[in-house]
């Protein structure tokens, strides 16, 4: 059986490219509901072992609030965007265009609100990939969870966990001038989806 | 002052009094905590799946609670404790995200607990406390001192069990 985490350089390369173009489409979309600069990073495309997935964000007992969706389409997989509490609070604030402090805890509303940007940037980052490799990808309705990051991030692991010991997760940061965003942004491919992405891409 | 040993996802610890056994922010997983109060050794486990037999690939034992929990007795049992003696405490298990359509896997938690009881109850030991379920991660820890189990959460508190 060959291994799907068998990347050639070229491949990696290729699947940072898309998600490169994935984030800058959601950064774009991002600082127009906020109306602030919107910085990222490249992205990091890393494969590591599965219960290394929570130190991406702090470590298993740090707080964060995260929207959750599911990719459908023939290369599933999972979406998480990733904050720590106070940034959460603050990206609250600034979608009820309220001063920063204003937001205490989620409420209905504001709970509502992160989802929607959470489906936006999915939206505009799953279209990028979906145009490179012609494969449709498609966000589930979204889902949100303020915990633990250990925690919350054992659903992705899941999906892995039950197939092998390893993940390919491909991570953005969002940066806003202010600081008041400060996201991390996954999409962590089903077992199997990463062949299917890479032999669409078509580079060998 | 006491060892706090930290035990991380898919994996198992064991040790003896005044060791502390400590795991971060289980969601569906499962914390189960070994102890033989007379000997005071114990074992902390992290598994995340219920059943080795439905994954496909997998090198590490641990992260599955039918193969986990038998390495975890045998070893506590190395280190001095008796399999008769021993008692079992299991937290976690919750679902962090409710969608109207969960899958299975989002389920997973429930079906976690079940399995660590059913292969703690086939080899014999008692499983004398347990908070699963919900909706919310936790972190636990036992005391080989004393034997007690330590559940935190963000918002709901600490309690004993």
């Amino acid at each position: 059986m060959i291994d799907e985490f068998d990347l050639t350089p070229a491949q990696l390369d290729a699947m940072r490219e898309i998600g490169n173009i994935g984030a800058g489409n959601s950064a774009t979309a991002l600082s127009q509901i906020v109306n602030k600069k919107i910085d990222m990073n490249v992205p990091r495309v890393s494969i590591i072992p599965i219960e290394d997935v929570p130190d991406l964000v702090g470590g298993p007992d740090s707080i964060i609030v995260a929207v959750f969706l599911r990719v459908y389409g023939k290369a599933p997989g999972s979406i998480l965007f990733l904050m720590p509490k106070e940034n959460a609070f603050y990206l609250a604030d600034d979608l009820m265009g309220k001063p920063h402090g204003t937001t205490q805890e989620l409420d209905e509303m504001s709970v509502s609100a992160i989802k929607e940007v959470g489906n936006i940037l999915s939206g505009s980052y799953l279209n990028a990939f979906s145009h490179f490799t012609n494969i449709s990808m498609l966000p589930s309705i979204p889902s949100l969870a303020m915990d633990m990051a250990g925690a919350i991030l054992n659903i992705v692991v899941l999906q892995l966990g039950q197939m092998g010991d390893r993940a390919m997760v491909i991570e953005t940061k969002f940066l806003a001038e202010d600081d008041s965003i400060n996201g991390h942004f996954f999409l962590v491919p089903d077992p199997g989806s990463l062949g299917t992405l890479v032999k669409a891409v078509g580079v060998e | 002052m006491a060892d706090l040993i930290k035990v991380g996802m898919a994996d198992y610890k064991v040790g003896r009094s005044p060791s502390k056994l400590i795991s971060y922010g289980l969601g569906s997983c499962i914390g189960v905590s070994l102890y033989d109060p007379q000997k005071k050794v114990g074992g902390l486990l992290h598994i995340m799946l219920p059943d080795s037999t439905q994954a496909r690939a997998s090198d590490n034992p641990a992260k599955f609670a039918d193969t986990g929990i038998p390495l975890m007795i045998n070893d506590v049992v190395a280190l001095g404790a008796s399999k008769s003696r021993l008692v079992a405490k299991i937290a976690g298990g919750a679902q962090m995200f409710a969608f109207s359509n969960a899958t299975d896997i989002m389920k997973v938690g429930n079906r976690n607990a079940e399995s660590c009881k059913q292969i703690l109850r086939r080899n014999g030991i008692r499983v004398i406390a347990e908070d699963t379920g919900g909706t919310y991660g936790r972190t636990v820890s036992i005391d080989l001192a004393t034997g007690s189990y330590k559940v935190k959460t963000i918002d709901r508190g600490e309690k004993d069990i």
